[in-house]
């Protein structure tokens, strides 16, 4: 097999040496292999940015298990993503306090800025949004992630300061 | 007020690292549990303290831990503890705190409670936004086996302990115990049907204990200072200190460690800094988004868990969460039901059917489609879904909580929306 040929297949439906390592550590602390189901996701997801059928397919044969009950599990949890998303996830808390700060305005900015709502990419694949429940940041409400970080106290100035840039090479107006 | 859980948390919230954590009597209480108390000894003192679970439910730890199979009366075999940090309750803020301002007041507690119990395997069990607090809690258990506080005959004595950081892959009701039991087996959060409890058959069938952050973090100092000395901190009823947090149109939200029994006033009041200007206080949550609404009649009463229970709703996580004059009660409750109609794992048809029926109907209500009869559907919905033993888990009756406490406050403001033909208020054009 050529360099080419495993690249693709890697991609589609073999798990690599790097992530079976990453795997293999997991089974280590469980009794049975479908043990690490969860973190198997994961891992694959962490690799790949989402999990496609594929992947769902190579993580359930390599733990033993039916890609059925993989597929209940993978569709259980709202971090693990069954569809491609952007390079950040947007984890928009919509929660109680958030909602009484004013969340409601500040998603309609983010789907007007952005273009996309609960659950779209932005055109330029830098961006999905989501809905989280609450972030545990609400003496800052309104609160989302994007990516990695919290972004508290959010107003429309806050929005256009992070994604106006974005929007203009990449929005709506190509 | 003597400063317990946030004395090493300053105005910067800097993590507190081991050095600077030691410096201030960190790991005073496992050195003093290592070298002469037995896990006998350890139990007794955390039931003398009368402390109880932070994590909403208010049992007593000593008492919880008391039900796991000790020595020759257990199977061979490990015994697990589960720190829950799955801090997903709607208006819940304090376990984010303790876990990224001082991991290590976490970890030492976690040691000595696994100590106690016997457990020789542990995990921090923490919902995978958490990034910073995740962080945090890697590099302070790295210091620990450094130090030989984790690991194989910890100190120089025969425990040994292993301590793991699993972060969730979310859904909020992973934060019940037997459900994260099952997250942690790789599997469905559903929950457990109880008997068997998790002190006898938990993570993979061995015995475990779910504790929440807030309860872990106060176990080294009743541990080194004593239970006397921690049934002196409260003011009320309950021992020690307590975290609570206000959240809404304050002029100061935040969270705030305070003896147990504070007057809610006080803490609305002084530690919130009162409402903001042009609003008044209509009604609350006095423990996040699944307890019982109480109003202005009740901000006298102490946050004690007998007290806030007697008045109708539960103290839960002692963040309260603050309704004011201009917010829509209907669209409030609206929220928290969309929310739990969301989150529950769809196992019993009560929950995964009934929540979703409630919301409908409030839906329309909010948006002024209501029928005067939808208000006799809501009470048959709470009559059926609140009750426990209808469902398989609290999910549901916590979810009915709010709801059934605003027919009860807060009826008119149903009733003008149902024949006013639209929502009286603002909240949604608010920014």
């Amino acid at each position: 097999m050529n360099d080419a040929q495993m690249i693709h297949t890697d991609l589609d439906s073999v798990l690599s040496a790097e992530e079976l390592t990453a795997i293999d550590r997991e089974l280590s602390h469980v009794p049975y292999k479908s043990g690490a189901a969860i973190d198997a996701l994961k891992i694959v997801q962490a690799k790949r940015g989402w999990i496609s059928d594929q992947s769902l397919q190579a993580i359930a044969k390599y733990l033993e298990m039916s890609a059925e009950e993989l597929e209940g599990i993978a569709t259980f949890y709202n971090l693990i993503y069954r569809r491609p998303v952007g390079k950040k996830v947007i984890l928009f808390c919509d929660s109680v306090s958030c909602w009484i700060c004013g969340c409601d305005g500040i998603k309609q900015k983010i789907t007007d800025v952005l273009g996309v709502n609960y659950g779209e990419t932005t055109e330029d694949k830098e961006y999905s949004l989501i809905p989280v429940p609450c972030l545990g940041a609400c003496d800052k409400a309104p609160v989302m992630m994007v990516g990695d970080d919290l972004v508290t106290h959010l107003d429309d100035a806050k929005i256009d300061e992070l994604f106006t840039d974005k929007a203009k090479y990449s929005g709506g107006n190509p | 007020m003597e400063k317990v859980l946030t004395r090493n948390i300053g105005a910067d919230l800097k993590p507190t690292d081991l050095k600077a954590y030691e410096a201030n009597g960190g790991y005073r209480g496992l050195r003093k549990a290592l070298a002469g108390l037995s896990p006998k000894d350890c139990q007794d003192v955390i039931s003398a303290s009368n402390l109880r679970g932070r994590g909403g439910a208010g049992f007593p730890t000593g008492m919880k831990w008391s039900f796991v199979p000790m020595d020759d009366r257990c199977t061979p075999g490990h015994k697990y503890l589960v720190c829950n940090a799955d801090e997903m309750e709607p208006g819940a803020f304090k376990d984010r705190l303790l876990m990224e301002c001082d991991p290590h007041q976490l970890i030492e507690g976690m040691i000595l409670s696994a100590y106690t119990i016997g457990a020789d395997i542990s995990y921090i069990f923490i919902r995978g936004e958490y990034v910073a607090a995740i962080q945090r809690l890697r590099d302070a258990l790295a210091e620990c086996y450094n130090a030989g506080y984790l690991g194989d005959n910890i100190l120089g004595s025969t425990f040994s302990l292993n301590m793991y950081v699993h972060p969730s892959a979310g859904r909020y009701i992973c934060g019940e115990e037997t459900a994260l039991i099952n997250a942690l087996e790789g599997k469905r959060a559903n929950p457990r049907a109880k008997p068997p409890f998790p002190q006898v058959s938990g993570l993979w069938g061995r015995p475990t204990i779910v504790n929440n952050v807030e309860t872990l973090c106060n176990i080294s100092h009743i541990i080194d200072r004593g239970a006397d000395w921690f049934n002196t901190l409260g003011v009320g009823e309950d021992s020690g200190t307590k975290m609570f947090g206000v959240s809404g149109r304050v002029n100061n939200p935040g969270c705030w460690e305070l003896p147990m029994g504070t007057p809610i006033r006080e803490i609305i009041e002084h530690h919130a800094g009162g409402m903001q200007q042009g609003l008044q206080l209509k009604g609350f949550l006095p423990g996040g988004g699944s307890t019982d609404f109480l109003t202005d009649k009740h901000l006298d009463l102490a946050m004690d868990y007998n007290v806030i229970g007697k008045a109708g709703s539960r103290m839960g996580t002692g963040t309260i969460i603050i309704l004011d004059d201009q917010t829509c009660p209907v669209g409030m409750v609206l929220n928290l039901i969309r929310f739990f109609a969301h989150e529950s794992c769809g196992f019993c048809t009560p929950c995964r059917d009934g929540l979703p029926w409630s919301r409908q109907v409030l839906e329309d209500i909010e948006s002024g489609r209501g029928h005067a009869e939808d208000l006799d559907t809501l009470a048959y919905q709470i009559g059926y879904i609140g009750t426990i033993g209808n469902t398989h888990c609290a999910l549901a009756p916590g979810a009915m909580e709010p709801l059934q406490s605003a027919l009860k406050y807060f009826r008119d403001d149903f009733e003008r929306h149902i024949y006013g033909g639209c929502c009286p208020y603002n909240t949604a054009r608010r920014a």
